[in-house]
This record gives structure tokens, C-alpha cells and sequence, in this order.
């Protein structure tokens, strides 16, 4: 094959036709508050990690639930399961609980 | 002292306008441009956030307007409203008159085929909320093949808060008639997945903020905060959308079998022939603006001429028949300091 | 389609046209503006001036801040004066980037008449010219489309499968710079534009409603400069094509130079770095000019299109609407000289 020097960039569309959504139906029938979230950012704002990471919960599980998994596993070893972010949220919704959830599934997907 | 007042548009804030009018002594004149009164109530199935059928108010209306004195003019259309209120002109050129007129005539619902990059009316299976009302009351909603949708996108804000068709405005109602909708296809199909974009979810509305929360996780409805771009068939006669994920900052695509625009609420066409009248002035989005928006919400610059309802704002249908007590009251207070 | 977009018809000129050519078309599609002079003025017998004077807009410069706006206007400001002093009125440009560039100088001028005066007295000082604004401007392909149906008429060949019987499926691609900047300017605006899809039904063809129809080739202008930024741009050109290949078209036909140059090349482009062909039996998809599409329809020889300088080979199109054509005159020049043969490759060598 032929190189000029630069590579055809890569699509980073998220493309719900093509992404495995099975693991976020698991998820979201497990935890259909995670749906309640508003993105109010209370939860980044509370947390721990991300004021020395780029680690966001918020952005972690929206990343999941459109079948985006790749790297998530990795982001949620950021997390201290200080549970903060889970008194801090207005929808009442278990974080710390989502954090482990999603941590242990994608740690046995990988397997 | 006739006591007749001219209402014009037979919607919910018109008939209410005429009913409290009656109950006041006066004699209501209610004239209605389509064959039988309603407005656009009549289109519509249920309504939010209680599920009530929207009969079920109109009828309500109807009856109460039936047992009124109210001279009901329909099929019927008001081409200019006399400088002092003291009557209208009608398009076949007859003149009503009356001691004051009411201005009642609502909205129009903007036409979604402005928004070419939805080919709405050139893709099958691209609707509004307004067809997805007419087919819930055909008995549920069906893709153009007949066969019940599997996937299925609503679009908010579509002629709302954009400056390209020229509507700025919010036309408030819209957020939660798209989350009744996506919770009425998902009762009806419940195996389908619905996604909902949305730019901000404004509820404004006692209950409607809980039926948010109720669509987000008892229907498992997925909001995606985005605007789609553009709209396009796929070989397999589905609908493939483009938007941004805005919260997690990246583009996002997906084809549906559905997509539902939730079209907003425009000026009546006839509000710029109202304005023809000195006292009759319009908002830059063409809505009618009245003598203030804090205690003069129903009246114009002038002591005979009132408003009600949709005619000077979007609303939804509580503070339109809100609208037509307060501005029967209005007329009342006006006329009667004027009676001997 | 279940509306058409008559609505969005634009004036465009029926005779006395000003022609202002392409930088880049002569180079990469050298048959093309030749044969729109010959369709215009001998197929058709409209009048059209080929200018010798008049220069590039600088269109390429101006997307890639080298040159600046002042001085983008009074070239303009020169193509307008050439085209008064030869007596015409009518504004044809053989450019997407051009007709760009002369739509938003005029539009600029009418919203601020002071830059028009500027361009006046800038023009004036540095050549001692004066111009008019053009009574109508109007890209080629808006020429084409208006006389699309007197083209039909004396057409040889139709965009019709000759062994089928079935209308060849077209991609139409209309370019950025035709009708999304001013959406007024382009017949049927900028989500439908119908320029292209309006010669290919006329010709017996259908145009293909895929997915990104309307995304961009991705050409941009310093993006696609530097070779090493050239990922993203490439990668413009792939979405389209993976886009349109499960329709099985039968040729792409491009309104812009950048376009047609994009989605020609990067075909090959992405058989040598990726092993892909987009098209039908091991071959790429065509894709023509619209003079070219015109052309073959009017009975044009392929070569003397210059067809021969595709990257990706047209027999197989040829094949199809069946044009005659000498294999073994592809490469001899005008004077039946040997111009110089490609290296083989995936997409531009057609054995049969």
C-alpha cells in the first residue's frame, strides 16, 4: 500500500446504527434513574478526581449509554468512591453504585 | 347600547370569551374562519400532562357556549377590525358592528417544510407532532408502509428559537407535547427505542416536569441534547439523521424508522392585517402586542379592542381560556363605565 | 421526491454571455470549458465572449488568507470592467470558487455601497477602468440547466443503460460554494439543489438520494494545501463514497473544479493506501464534469472531452450508454501525437 505522508482520518461520529448497544439496555434496565440525568454537572463539581483529572462521571455514562465503551473502564479508575457525587445529585441517582456497575461489566468484558 | 362584542377566532380562548361574556350580560358575536368551532384543539388527541382527551374540554366549551345567546358566525373570516373597535370587515365585504371586539384568532402552526434539511413532505416517514395527534386519534402511529415504527427520533424546537425561518422565539409548548408523544408511541409500541433531541427541556407547567422525569425513566425515553443538522433517506427507506452529541462533544448519527418534528407555534397569518389598525401592534415575531405584559396582557392602546389567548404569545390551553375570562372582564369593565 | 423546488428557479441569462474561466479546471479536466464554449456556440448558437484579458478571481488565495479583500474586489472590480468594455451584461463563471466569490463581492457591495466605491477608485487607480455590475450572474452549470431541454433535443445519447434499458443512476454533487453561502443563487437553493439533477432527469438519467448527498467533498482550501493535513479532507471524500457505493451509481457528476478533482482523485487516492474501489466489477465510479456529461450526451467524442486524463477510467460508463470510442486513441493528442500513458493502477487502467 501506497503512504504520502498522511493517513485518511478516522470517523469520530458516535454512530448508534453501528455501536453494540446491548450493554447500555443491560445497564439502563438495571438503573433507569441513570436516564433522569439533567446534566447539571453537580456531580463533576463534587467529585474528587476530577479536580486534579479529566475524570467525569457525567460524560462516562452518557459515553455508555450510546454504546461507546472503549477507555471507560480506565476512566472510572479515577474515581476515589469518595461517594460524594452521590449526595451531591439532584435526581437522586446512586452514582457510586454506577461507577462500580459499570466498572465490574466492562473489566469482565474485556476478559 | 347593544351590547354586542365581536370574537374574533373560535378557539378555547375565544368560545371562553364568549361564554363569560354571555354570563355578563353582553351579546356575543363569535365568528370562526373554519366550518365548526375549536380552533386547533380539534386536532389534537390527548393532552398534556394529564392524558385528558382533548374532546373532552371542547365538548366541555361547546356545551356551555351552546346554552349562551352567542351569535356564531363560522366559515367566516375578519379582514380588518375597525380603528375604534366598533366592528369588523369581513372578507365578502359585510361589515359586523359592535361595541368592542375581542381578537382571539391564536397561531399558526409553522409549516415544517421550511426546514428543508428535514425533508418534511419529501421523505415518507418524516411527520410533525401535529400529524402524530391526527394519527392517534386514527388509532396509532404508523410508518407510511403501515407497519409500526422500531426506532424512532423526535426533533424539538423545529421553527423555534431560530433566526433561519425567522422565529426566535420559544414556542414553550412543544417540549412537553414531545414528551407526551414519545410516551404515547412507547405505550403503544413498547419494544420501540425512542430518542428525543432536544437544546434545552423547558417545563414550564404544574406536572409537566414530572412527566419529564416519568418519559426519562419509566419509558427509558433516551434525550440527546442536539439539534439534528440534516435529515436523509438510506437505501433501506429510513430516515438517517445527524446531530451533536452536545454533552459528550462529539457528532452523532443513526438512522430511524421515524422521525416526529415538534413544530413550534408562529404568528397568525392574519395578525399583520390586524395591525393595519393604529391601535394594533405587533411583536417583532408578528404575535400581537399588548398593553403590557403585567396587569394590560388582554388590552390594546385602544378601550374597545381586547386580546385572548395564543394572538399575543404562545400558551398553552389553560392560560387561553384563562385569557378569554380575563378579557370578557375587560370588556365589561370598559363597556359598563360606558352605559348611562 | 415528492415536491419540486420550482420555487427556487433563479433568472439566468439566455444569450451574450461574459465567460471567465477556471485556474484549475484547465489542468485537471482540460476538455471541459472547451467543450462548453462549443456546446454554447455551436450546439446551441448562443453568443459567448472567451476573454483573453481576464484573470483568476484569486478565489484560492483569498479561503487561504494570502491575499486580501480589498484586493480580491478589484480583480473582481477588472473581470466586471473587461466584461463592460466588451459590451456584455451577463456574468458566466466556470468556477464554484469564482461564482462564489463574484456573488458575495456583489452582495457585499449592495449591503455596503461603500466597498463599492472603494473597489471604483482602486480599480480605477490601477488601470484607469470603470465597471458595471452584471445584469444577471450565473454559473455554467446554471447555462447547462437552462438549456437542458434543447440539449435533450439533439441529444445522441441518453443516460440510459443501453443493455438494460434502465436510467443510469447518478450522483449529483453540487459543492459548498454554489448555493450555501447564498442560498438564493443556486437553482433549487442549498438543502435541493436541482442544477445537476435537473440535466440528469432531463437526459433520461436518476439522481441517487443517499445519505450525504449533501456533505461536503471535504476540499476546503489550506486544509488540503499541506499534504500532511490531508487526512481530513480525504476522509470528506471516503464518507461520501461509502455513502453512495451500496446504490451501485453509475457516475458521479460534480458541479465544482475542487469537487470533481476530489472525488476523481481521492478514488485513487484510497485504492493505493486502503486496496477500496467504490464501484462496480473491480472499477471505481466516474465522475464527469457536467460539460462532460452534457457532452457525451451531444454525441462529443470522449477524448476530445478529455476524458483520457480521469483518474478513474470512464469506459465502463462509456460501455454503458453506448458511446463508441477508440480504445487505442485515448492517449494521442489533438494532433494524434502520444501524450504520455499513466502508470497502471487498481483504478485507472480498464481491461475488459
Amino acid at each position: 500500500m501506497t503512504s504520502w505522508g498522511y493517513s485518511i482520518s478516522r470517523p469520530r461520529s458516535i454512530d448508534i446504527d453501528r455501536n453494540d448497544m446491548s450493554y447500555s439496555k443491560e445497564l439502563l434496565r438495571e438503573y433507569p434513574e441513570l436516564q433522569t440525568c439533567i446534566a447539571c454537572g453537580n456531580c463533576t463539581a463534587a467529585c474528587t478526581a476530577a479536580n486534579f483529572t479529566s475524570f467525569s462521571l457525567r460524560k462516562v455514562h452518557t459515553l455508555v449509554r450510546r454504546g461507546e465503551y472503549q477507555g471507560m473502564a480506565e476512566e472510572l479508575e479515577k474515581c476515589m468512591l469518595c461517594g460524594k457525587c452521590r449526595l451531591a445529585c439532584p435526581r437522586g441517582i446512586n452514582t457510586r453504585q454506577i461507577v462500580l456497575t459499570i466498572k465490574k461489566h466492562l473489566a469482565n468484558r474485556s476478559r | 347600547m347593544t351590547g354586542r362584542v365581536i370574537i374574533i377566532g373560535g378557539g378555547v380562548a375565544g368560545m371562553q370569551t364568549a361564554i363569560t361574556l354571555d354570563e355578563l350580560g353582553f351579546k356575543p358575536v363569535l365568528i370562526e374562519k373554519e366550518e365548526s368551532l375549536g380552533g386547533k384543539l380539534c386536532r389534537w388527541d390527548r393532552l398534556f400532562p394529564t392524558m385528558t382527551p382533548a374532546h373532552e374540554v371542547l365538548d366541555d366549551l361547546r356545551n356551555r357556549l351552546g346554552s349562551t345567546s352567542t351569535e356564531v358566525h363560522t366559515a367566516t373570516t375578519v379582514s380588518g377590525i375597525e380603528e375604534e373597535g366598533r366592528g369588523v370587515t369581513l372578507t365578502d365585504g359585510r361589515h359586523l358592528e359592535a361595541e368592542a371586539v375581542v381578537v382571539a384568532s391564536g397561531f399558526d402552526i409553522f409549516p415544517a417544510e421550511r426546514k428543508e434539511e428535514y425533508g418534511y413532505g419529501l421523505y415518507d416517514n418524516v411527520y410533525t407532532t401535529v400529524d402524530v395527534e391526527r394519527m392517534f386519534r386514527e388509532g396509532g402511529v404508523r410508518m407510511a408502509n403501515g407497519q409500526t415504527p422500531k426506532t424512532v427520533a423526535f426533533l424539538h424546537c423545529v421553527g423555534s428559537r431560530d433566526e433561519k425561518v425567522n422565529q426566535r422565539h420559544c414556542s414553550r409548548v412543544c417540549c412537553i407535547t414531545g414528551v407526551k408523544q414519545a410516551i404515547e408511541v412507547k405505550q403503544q409500541i413498547p419494544d420501540a427505542e425512542i430518542f428525543s433531541f432536544y437544546m434545552d427541556m423547558r417545563m414550564f407547567g404544574p406536572g409537566y416536569e414530572e412527566l419529564y422525569r416519568q418519559a426519562q425513566q419509566q419509558y427509558n425515553i433516551h434525550f440527546i441534547r442536539g439539534r439534528i443538522s440534516e435529515a436523509s433517506p438510506t437505501i433501506d427507506h429510513r430516515i438517517h439523521i445527524k446531530a451533536e452529541d452536545t454533552l459528550i462533544g462529539r457528532p452523532l448519527r443513526m438512522s430511524v424508522d421515524m422521525l416526529i418534528l415538534a413544530v413550534g407555534m408562529q404568528a397568525g397569518a392574519s395578525n399583520e392585517a390586524f395591525s393595519q389598525n393604529r391601535h394594533i401592534e405587533l411583536y417583532p415575531s408578528g404575535f400581537l402586542r399588548p398593553l403590557n405584559q403585567f396587569a394590560g396582557n388582554v388590552r390594546s392602546s385602544s378601550p374597545r379592542l381586547f386580546y385572548a389567548g395564543t394572538v399575543t404569545a404562545p400558551k398553552n390551553i389553560g392560560e387561553s381560556i384563562n385569557e378569554g375570562i380575563a378579557a370578557a372582564y375587560q370588556v365589561a369593565r370598559t363597556l359598563n363605565s360606558k352605559r348611562p | 421526491m415528492k415536491i419540486s423546488w420550482k420555487e427556487y428557479q433563479k433568472d439566468i441569462a439566455d444569450d451574450h454571455y461574459y465567460y471567465a474561466r477556471s485556474c484549475i479546471r484547465q489542468n485537471f479536466f482540460p476538455g471541459s470549458e472547451a467543450a462548453f464554449l462549443h456546446i454554447l456556440g455551436n450546439d446551441l448558437g448562443r453568443d459567448i465572449l472567451d476573454d483573453a484579458r481576464h484573470t483568476s478571481c484569486t478565489g484560492i488565495g483569498y479561503h487561504s488568507d494570502i491575499v486580501p479583500l480589498d484586493t480580491i474586489m478589484t480583480v473582481v472590480a477588472r473581470q466586471f470592467a473587461l466584461m463592460t468594455e466588451a459590451g456584455y451584461e451577463n456574468f458566466v463563471s466556470s468556477c464554484i470558487t469564482s461564482f462564489g466569490i463574484y456573488s458575495e463581492a456583489l452582495e457585499m457591495w449592495h449591503e455596503f455601497p461603500e466597498q463599492e466605491e472603494k473597489a471604483h477608485e482602486y480599480l480605477y487607480k490601477a488601470t484607469g477602468r470603470e465597471f458595471k455590475k452584471p445584469k444577471n450572474l450565473a454559473h455554467t452549470s446554471d447555462i447547462i440547466f437552462h438549456h437542458r431541454h434543447q440539449i435533450a433535443a439533439q441529444a445522441k445519447h441518453k443516460l440510459i443503460n443501453v443493455q438494460t434499458g434502465e436510467p443510469l443512476k447518478v450522483v449529483d454533487h453540487i459543492g459548498c460554494h454554489y448555493a450555501k453561502i447564498f442560498p438564493k443563487v443556486g437553482v433549487g437553493g442549498s438543502e435541493f439543489p436541482y442544477v445537476l439533477s435537473g440535466m440528469v432527469e432531463a437526459w433520461g438519467g436518476e439522481c441517487i438520494d443517499y445519505p450525504e448527498r449533501r456533505h461536503c467533498c471535504g476540499f476546503g482550501f489550506r486544509n488540503y494545501l499541506v499534504q500532511a493535513n490531508r487526512g481530513c479532507p480525504v476522509a470528506n471524500s471516503k464518507k461520501k463514497l461509502e455513502s453512495m457505493a451500496p446504490y451501485k451509481p453509475d457516475f458521479i457528476v460534480a458541479n465544482c473544479p475542487g469537487c470533481t478533482m476530489f472525488l476523481d482523485r481521492w478514488q485513487y487516492a484510497i485504492s493505493e493506501m486502503e486496496g477500496t474501489l467504490y464501484g462496480q466489477d473491480g472499477h471505481g465510479i466516474p465522475v464527469l464534469t457536467y460539460e462532460e456529461m452534457a457532452g457525451l450526451v451531444l454525441g462529443y467524442d470522449p477524448w476530445d472531452l478529455g476524458m483520457q486524463l480521469h483518474q478513474v477510467a470512464v469506459e465502463p460508463l462509456l460501455d454503458k450508454m453506448g458511446i463508441e470510442y477508440d480504445p487505442g486513441a485515448k492517449y494521442l493528442g489533438k494532433n494524434g501525437k502520444f501524450i504520455g500513458k499513466p502508470e497502471d493502477s487498481l483504478i485507472g487502467c480498464y481491461t475488459k
